[in-house]
């Protein structure tokens, strides 16, 4: 196969960034569209050009390192795919492909694809945990969870952290990553005691590091590569809800 | 002198642990806000040391490479966590699972660690389940189990195929939650670069701030590094294509010896390997092997579908072989099972490198919802990269480079011997012998750093409360600064012709050729001296664009790359130096007539640990020999 490559391209946070193009042969449909990045690295490398930056890690989905916008689409083509798992047998031959970051506020661009996604660390920090120290735990099983509890809490725990629900929102909402995790421990026995301050507290740090308002388009359920669907975070809206007419803890 | 004490507490085995934490030395809460500690690592090690550290209240400065501590790898662990809870009520206990970890460790682990890692297992999963992980229930409410290889009781928690991301996430929360309180501070994409030593103890770290390529020092009373195995050193390989093996060999340069280097697991069932492109080898989870059953067809290139080949005609060579175990059989056995009918030129597929995983007596006997239930993911993921649905046709897989038991060698404290520096984790050398067993991964790391890892660091630092941390001005920090300094601009200035990944790719070859799953002397030796050869050539034609200033992916490769180079040497040497079989460790020399690892228990019943003696200068064995008081060593059946 023979692609043709829009790339963009930008040296550090504060340059102008540009689309640059490049043209790509010999490429096989087998490849994962990381690997063809690579060959394309090694061969600007080779021509003593500039390589591309971009985040990849595990390869398999799980890390949520991996961020590329590619042809209007977060993650590119595909159902529940993750950049990763991405193969060049998805296009065609002599097509022209448009990679792009992530694209929203709270992520700025540090250099061409790569973006800076420690909002999300920040947003985990608000109250993204269960507030337990090593030693105080009690015995498991003395915890009884439903099996369907556990499962349901399962699929929103599921979110990887890659930032596609952002990248996919107009307004660049994060509320379906916020969502998730507020969702997994309100459905849990062990996350319920301190469920209306982590709400309150994680919309509120998502509102101060610039990501927008819920669209309700469910473009980010789309391109979610793990599947999490909006019902979380209509979960989150009845938990922020309750939290915000309850007491104050 | 030998410095090789491995400091193991008095009296018997089950009472270890209990006198060591009865007798250590504490460190008063008033005291803790005065010293200061740096992690390394945020894996299923790292982020709970960190956290757990910071709970108690010291100060703990963290360090990961990528872009966030939840992307540390361990996030890809699949199949599970052990947990000696006898759950099941099938004879499960604290010894079984001891003993299972040093009989599948092949008799090469130290007793009082495995015993404590068995000990403290328990533990993990009530603190992992009070964080939220999401464990799978039964209907009744309890924790389900499931089997793994090597063992014959149900001891392993899970949650579906995604054991690690949840365990790992347990951990990363409880970090960040310690981020927000202010007590442990994030230092993300960062690489370390160099270990500082002052008057002999571990003060501090060099890295490198990946996105502007600023050399920081950082000063604290005690190291841990929790930075993972070295699997990667083959290329492809199971693990992140970033995992490195770089800070473990700044220890090993500052004279942190490195424990049975050449323990490598090659884990049995992974995708094989596609195309020469390819950047990375996707594990399928052993847990596969509880339902899936293992075959090759009984005539070599027989080219028929699969599904159209009956029963007679196909050689389930796992249950075959070993009839107690069957498809359950560990690792490394598993292994070489598949190596050795694909070398007799039985394997299948396009390459003739793989072997059959199959599901369909398991489909036809539970139905497809309940395998769907037990594995779906994993059926997603290989459906995602092959193309084939493995309800219908048998999946396809061949053995990958895993794990690495070796690593930094350290003693009942998890010190390594430079006094201040712990290594944890998968970096360690000390629990998992020369095999690994299923599921006990992330029961090693989490029980280093949420339970054993804060009482020994504590033990040590009761000695430092007067202690200031050092200046960052001083000489050593200069020194270890400007070195980091002058190789990173030795890089830049070869200005050569090749690529690093290219370097890369070929060491990895050399080392799976020579020092994967099958070695020999003469394959060994060759080794040696094509790494030799790579090295010079990656020194003199190695080709990085950019500048050192500025986010330079080529730049970080090379640097890895290098020590890779080092470390291979080092694997290299020390399975030439162990004429025998054991583990994953297997010296063609040293086998039964009927293929089986002998081992010599007479020759080599020690832990090798290498001490560095200079650049391209051969290092220095130490041995540690292994006492074995609470176990018959045996030859290690699973007939």
């Amino acid at each position: 196969m023979k692609i043709k490559l829009n790339i963009w391209k930008q040296a550090n946070p504060k340059a102008k960034g540009r689309f640059e193009k490049y043209e790509l042969d010999g490429v096989d449909p087998e490849m994962s569209f990381l690997e063809m990045l690579d060959s394309l690295n090694e061969k600007l490398i080779k021509e003593g050009k500039d390589a591309v930056a971009f985040d990849h890690d595990c390869h398999e989905a799980i890390c949520g390192c991996c961020s590329l916008y590619i042809n209007g689409r977060p993650h590119g083509p595909g159902e529940e795919v993750a950049t990763c798992q991405v193969h060049m047998r998805a296009f065609k031959d002599g097509e022209t492909i448009t990679v792009e970051p992530w694209r929203a506020k709270g992520f700025p661009v540090l250099k061409d694809l790569i973006v800076d996604r420690n909002a999300f660390d920040k947003i985990m920090s608000a109250g993204g945990f269960v507030s337990i120290d090593a030693g105080q735990a009690p015995d498991a099983n003395s915890i009884l969870v439903s099996k369907v509890d556990a499962d349901k809490a399962f699929d929103a725990a599921a979110c990887i952290g890659c930032g596609a629900c952002v990248a996919a929102c107009k307004n660049s909402s994060a509320m379906l990553f916020v969502a998730a995790k507020v969702s997994q421990l309100a459905l849990l026995p062990q996350g319920k005691v301190e469920a209306k301050r982590r709400a309150l507290n994680m919309v509120a740090k998502m509102d101060e590091l610039g990501f927008g308002s819920c669209t309700n388009t469910g473009a980010c359920e789309v391109e979610c590569p793990k599947g999490i669907g909006i019902d979380f975070i209509a979960k989150l809206n009845r938990e922020y809800l309750c939290a915000s007419f309850g007491e104050a803890e | 002198m030998s410095k090789l004490d491995a400091k193991i507490p008095e009296g018997p085995l089950a009472k270890k642990w209990t006198k060591y934490k009865a007798s250590q030395k504490l460190v008063s809460p008033n005291n803790r806000k005065k010293l200061d500690i740096i992690v390394v690592g945020t894996g299923i090690a790292g982020a709970p040391a960190a956290a757990s550290l910071a709970e108690m209240g010291y100060n703990v400065k963290v360090f990961c490479f990528q872009d966030s501590a939840r992307r540390a790898h361990s996030v890809a662990a699949q199949g599970g966590i052990n947990a000696a809870r006898n759950n099941k009520n099938d004879g499960d206990s604290v010894y079984r699972l001891f003993y299972d970890m040093i009989k599948g460790g092949d008799y090469r682990a130290r007793e009082a660690n495995v015993y404590r890692a068995a000990e403290v297992s328990s533990a993990i999963i009530d603190q992992l389940t009070a964080q939220g992980v999401p464990f799978a229930r039964e209907y009744g409410g309890t924790l389900a189990n499931r089997t793994f290889g090597g063992v014959q009781v149900s001891r392993t928690n899970y949650a579906q195929g995604q054991t690690g991301q949840q365990v790992l996430l347990g951990g990363y929360s409880a970090l960040k939650r310690q981020v927000a309180l202010g007590k442990a501070t994030m230092y993300s994409r960062r690489q370390m670069l160099d270990i500082v030593v002052i008057d002999g103890k571990a003060r501090g770290i060099i890295t490198r701030n990946l996105i502007t390529g600023e050399i920081e020092r950082h000063a604290a009373h005690c190291v841990v590094l929790a930075t993972g195995g070295y699997g990667t050193i083959y290329y492809l390989s199971t693990l992140a294509v970033q995992s490195n093996a770089s800070a473990a060999m700044q220890a090993y340069r500052k004279g942190a010896y490195f424990g049975n280097p050449s323990f490598i697991q090659i884990h049995p069932t992974c995708i094989p390997v596609l195309n020469e492109y390819q950047s990375k080898l996707t594990l399928m989870s052993e847990s596969l092997r509880n339902d899936g059953r293992i075959w090759v067809p009984k005539v070599k290139g027989d080219k028929r579908n699969p599904n159209d080949i009956p029963d007679e005609e196909r050689d389930y060579y796992l249950e075959r072989r070993y009839p107690a175990f069957g498809n359950l059989v560990p690792r490394d056995v598993a292994s070489r099972a598949a190596k050795e009918r694909c070398d007799a030129g039985y394997g299948v597929g396009k390459t003739g490198l793989a072997v059959y995983l199959d599901f369909r007596d398991a489909v036809a006997k539970q139905g497809k919802k309940a395998i769907k239930g037990k594995y779906g993911n994993l059926f997603d993921m290989y459906e995602k990269i092959t193309g084939d649905s493995p309800y219908e046709t048998p999946m396809m897989i061949y053995p990958a480079g895993h794990y690495t038991m070796g690593g930094l060698w350290v003693d009942y404290n998890l010190q390594t011997t430079v006094p201040g520096l712990f290594a944890i984790g998968e970096a360690n050398f000390s629990d998992h012998g020369a095999n690994r067993l299923g599921a006990s991964s992330l029961m090693q790391g989490a029980g280093d750093g949420y339970f054993i890892a804060p009482y020994t660091v504590s033990n040590y630092l009761a000695d430092e409360i007067t202690t200031k941390v050092p200046s960052t001005d001083l000489p050593e920090f200069e020194e270890a600064h400007n070195k980091v300094v002058e190789r990173i601009n030795k890089f830049l200035n070869i200005n050569g012709t090749k690529t690093a990944s290219s370097f890369h790719k070929r060491l990895g070859h050399i080392m799976w050729e020579h020092a994967g799953m099958k070695r020999n002397e003469e394959g060994l030796k060759k080794a040696l001296e094509e790494i030799a050869a790579l090295k010079k050539e990656f020194w003199s034609d190695l080709k990085i664009p950019g500048k050192a200033d500025e986010l330079n992916q080529e730049l970080e490769k090379a640097s890895r790359v290098a020590d890779f180079i080092d470390l291979a040497t080092l694997i290299v040497r020390d399975a030439l130096n162990r004429k025998e079989s054991c583990g994953a460790h297997f010296r063609e020399e040293s086998q039964s007539e009927g293929g089986e690892a002998v081992r010599i228990d007479k020759e080599y019943s020690y832990v090798a640990a290498w001490e560095y003696q200079g650049d391209d200068k051969e290092p220095k064995l130490h041995k540690e020999q292994l006492k074995f008081e609470n176990v018959e060593v045996k030859v290690r059946s699973y007939k």
